[in-house]
């Protein structure tokens, strides 16, 4: 392929971090008009090639064509001259400014208001956006503000178009949306680029797939010709099975049953809405719903972490010894064998100490239990090891601090942390959010394992495909209540999309 | 402006971990750079040959052994309140009110010596000192962080306000204590029966806060390092959100660690007033509350790297001493001297966490 005839195309792009090689001599075309889906694991250099495209990091060697003519991309700014754009994993958005002040700011012009709102709105019809220009960022949903990035770019005059896992925080229809706009832009003859984890969005939107791994091109492939099996070897280097298993829950026993729980935020927001429900032991129970439909403060409930308004949370033991959660310190419901793992959308936010090593990780549940003043560092040096060793965590030591390992890897040892104390009833949310295919398997079967011994599971999941394969029954909540509860073999992906956007 | 422009001259990147030697070279260079502008400004500006300006200040710091001593009871002073501080900042709780902290710590002491310096058996009235002076200290850390756990206050402006009052009172006390009436001086304290006045050790006078420096760096390092309490500290300092997820009171921590920190700059208040100067005045901090900040910031809130830089500090503040009176300069100038060693030292540690690239030379451009 000559460089000449595509809209961008990189040749031999290298970039190292300190001693870390995440590109190495990586090729990439992208032509007028389709839609490329840059596929990979974590940590394969996938959004790093593209920072590079986008003027977020500077390549240590190799060339960059953008219609044909060489060029040197120092800065976003030269990026956007170029008519290039990205919209990235996490937004950048000013929250307390509106639509249409986020997507003209910094676009150096004398800013005539009406002419860009009409700009603005024309971009909107012309491509199928919904936007209210005058609508704060602060009151708008995870899509609503997706779509303001990406009209900013727009705006902007982007031909190229980088979206960074622009699905993983949306609803089934929302994707719906969001596709059927970028099929709009892709006929105006916009390029784009969409880097994702999910085949079968991949096998939806896109012309064709490049794979990276390890930092180098493991192929690419037309997507008309491929399937998600032939991705995922290419993706992994080696044969891996897509299916999750499902063991039959053997002598279910009510483990947990909730009941009438009401939760108000701090700023007065009722959250969480009369929700009952019960957990049974050697269950998986799924959770599905929007983003921000009360599953966070559910689970907090549950681990005494958030203060419920009513309700009560009765855990029943092997031998049906009934006790009430509600009220209890968070310590001491875990020492029941009640464990949360949630993975928020920080990653590192809630649960882990990014700049602790790993052993004062694992150490956060249970340092309280160590002698009188000081803390014992023998036992999560071993706890670390071994969930290291187990889980196949890369790290270039038990001493380096967490906030420096790869998201994967921070996941592993925060579910890792949480199944290691053996839990009885194991509450996880998002525990693959942003993970790679080779690592979800590994956290699935994790998960599976602990159905197996008997735990009952929470699952709370954004991707519905995997929620209906690995759970038993999947309740879904809407605006903080319960829609319904559904038995996860008899349910369509379609009924749950309603269910999680519509009380039926 | 033409996008296809060249490559830009120099560009960033965040180092991950650098070697120590490396790290502590580009430091080590950094001091020395610095000693070369000191040299080329004060050249320039007093026409004094500059190795005679860095010769004074040695000997300002060192040059006898009565100097030595004053020097090392000045870093000793300095360096526990900004281990006190460290406390405090490793839960981000930015306690800058080491200096209020350290006058109440005075005001307790003297209260003490000046109420019951004849009423009391020594050992005794020295205890009564201990307890109201770490009280005291503790009381002003723990206001702070009172209103910080109930309301959520901004800790900065509330500890800093803490220090005019501190400053106030004992401004008060002055007053009513003075001796003799009118001279708005304390004076010195039970001048003739020295009570309350700390022992000497090993009959030397300096020697009582160097010890107490050197039991209070190794406690510091000791308890944030492998205590539950530093832990705790620890957690919330970095993750106040991972805190409240494993169940750690956040109230708790903020109160108990900051009077922990009151509590140690209420001590230096004893040494200062019941060891050291054996009066006191609104002035007896003189501002080290605020210089820790700097000590302990510098030393990236390692105890053991805080004895290096408040030697630094100190160091650098008793040489300015000797350079103006030996020059006939003013203070000024050894503070000039002492802002741009600061500087470069401050400065270096962009050096450390950045790799500069700077632009390859391309071949095209050499021929043209």
């Amino acid at each position: 392929m000559e460089p000449g005839t595509a809209a961008v195309s990189m040749r031999g792009i290298s970039k190292s971090f300190d001693t870390k090689k995440a590109n190495t001599g990586v090729d990439f075309d992208l032509y007028k008009g389709e839609i490329v889906s840059l596929l990979g694991e974590n940590g394969s250099g996938k959004t790093t090639l593209m920072n590079m495209l986008a003027g977020i990091y500077f390549p240590d060697e190799g060339q960059i064509f953008v219609d044909g003519r060489e060029v040197k991309i120092s800065s976003p700014a030269q990026a956007s001259q170029l008519g290039i754009g990205m919209v990235h994993q996490h937004f950048k958005l000013v929250d307390v400014f509106t639509a249409w002040e986020n997507i003209v700011l910094g676009a150096e012009e004398k800013y005539d208001v009406p002419a860009a709102k009409a700009k603005i709105r024309e971009i909107c019809d012309l491509y199928g956006f919904v936007v209210d220009p005058d609508k704060k960022i602060y009151n708008m949903t995870v899509s609503e503000k997706q779509t303001v990035e990406i009209v900013k770019i727009i705006y902007r005059g982007a031909q190229i178009l980088i979206l960074d896992e622009p699905t993983a925080v949306l609803t089934p229809q929302e994707c719906e949306r969001l596709f059927e706009v970028m099929r709009n832009m892709k006929k105006d003859g916009k390029s784009i680029v969409i880097i994702t984890h999910k085949l079968n969005e991949v096998m939806e939107i896109s012309d064709r797939v490049v794979v990276l791994r390890q930092g180098q091109n493991a192929g690419q492939l037309e997507t008309a010709k491929t399937s998600a099996q032939e991705m995922t070897d290419m993706m992994v280097g080696h044969a891996v099975t897509l299916d999750i298993e499902r063991p039959e829950p053997v002598n279910p026993k009510k483990r947990l049953v909730i009941s009438g729980i009401n939760v108000t935020d701090a700023e007065g927001v009722k959250k969480v809405k009369n929700v009952s429900f019960y957990m049974n032991s050697g269950e998986i129970l799924g959770i599905a719903g929007i983003s921000g439909s009360g599953q966070k403060e559910l689970l907090e409930a549950i681990a005494g972490i958030q203060k419920v308004d009513s309700g009560s949370v009765t855990y029943i033991d092997e031998n049906g010894k009934e006790t009430e959660l509600i009220g209890m310190h968070p310590q001491d419901i875990r020492d029941l064998g009640v464990a949360l793992s949630f993975v928020p959308e920080d990653r590192l936010g809630m649960g882990l100490v990014g700049n602790m090593d790993i052993s004062e990780n694992m150490m956060l549940r249970t340092f309280g239990e160590s002698h009188k003043w000081f803390t014992d560092r023998d036992r999560p040096r071993k706890v670390a090891e071994n969930v290291v060793d187990v889980l196949e965590v890369s790290t270039p030591g038990l001493d380096t601090p967490v906030r420096r390992l790869s998201g994967g890897n921070i996941q592993k040892i925060l579910v890792g942390r949480e199944i290691s104390s053996d839990p009885k009833v194991l509450l996880t949310a998002y525990a693959v959010r942003g993970l790679d295919i080779n690592s979800s398997y590994k956290i699935y079967d994790l998960i599976n394992g602990q159905k197996k011994k008997g735990v009952a599971v929470l699952f709370v999941g954004e991707d519905l495909d995997v929620l209906m394969q690995i759970s038993d029954k999947i309740m879904v909540l809407c605006d903080g209540e319960v829609s319904d509860i559904v038995d996860a073999q008899k349910v369509t992906k379609n009924d749950i999309g309603l269910l999680m956007t519509s009380m039926s | 402006m033409d996008s296809r422009s060249k490559e830009p001259l120099f560009h960033l990147t965040k180092r991950g971990a650098i070697p120590k030697g490396k790290a502590m070279a580009i430091r080590v260079l950094a001091v020395v750079l610095a000693l070369i502008v000191c040299a080329v400004i004060t050249g320039l500006t007093t026409g004094i040959n500059p190795l005679e300006v860095y010769s004074s200040i040695v000997s300002g710091a060192f040059g006898s052994s009565r100097k030595t001593w004053i020097t090392l009871q000045d870093v000793s002073i300095l360096l526990i309140i900004s281990l006190a501080l460290t406390i405090a900042f490793r839960m981000r709780f930015w306690n800058i009110g080491g200096e209020g902290q350290v006058l109440m710590g005075g005001l307790g002491s003297a209260a003490c010596m000046i109420c019951l310096g004849d009423k009391v058996p020594g050992p005794l009235l020295m205890l009564l000192m201990l307890i109201s002076s770490v009280a005291l200290g503790a009381l002003w850390g723990f206001i702070p962080a009172l209103c910080k756990a109930l309301w959520n206050t901004n800790e900065t402006l509330s500890t800093l306000m803490m220090n005019y009052i501190a400053t106030q009172l004992v401004l008060f006390y002055t007053i009513r204590w003075e001796v003799p009436k009118g001279s708005g001086k304390i004076g010195i304290i039970n001048q003739d029966s020295h009570a309350g006045w700390l022992p000497q050790i090993f009959g030397s006078k300096y020697l009582l806060p160097i010890i107490v420096a050197v039991i209070v760096t190794v406690f510091t390092y000791v308890y944030i390092k492998y205590t539950k309490h530093g832990y705790e500290v620890r957690v919330v300092g970095e993750s106040p959100k991972t805190s409240v997820y494993v169940g750690i009171n956040l109230k708790k921590v903020f109160i108990r660690t900051m009077i922990l920190s009151g509590a140690l700059c209420g001590l230096v208040g004893l040494l200062l007033v019941g060891g050291i100067n054996h009066t006191l005045t609104a002035t007896i901090s003189d501002g080290r509350g605020f210089t820790a900040v700097l000590v302990s910031w510098m030393a990236q809130f390692n105890p053991f790297a805080m004895i290096i830089t408040s030697f630094i500090i100190v160091f650098m503040d008793r040489g300015a001493g000797e350079i103006a009176t030996r020059f006939d300069l003013n203070q000024s100038f050894g503070d000039i001297l002492t802002g741009i060693i600061l500087f470069f030292i401050i400065g270096c540690e962009f050096f450390i966490n950045y790799q500069i690239h700077f632009r390859k030379k391309d071949r095209d451009h050499k021929e043209a």
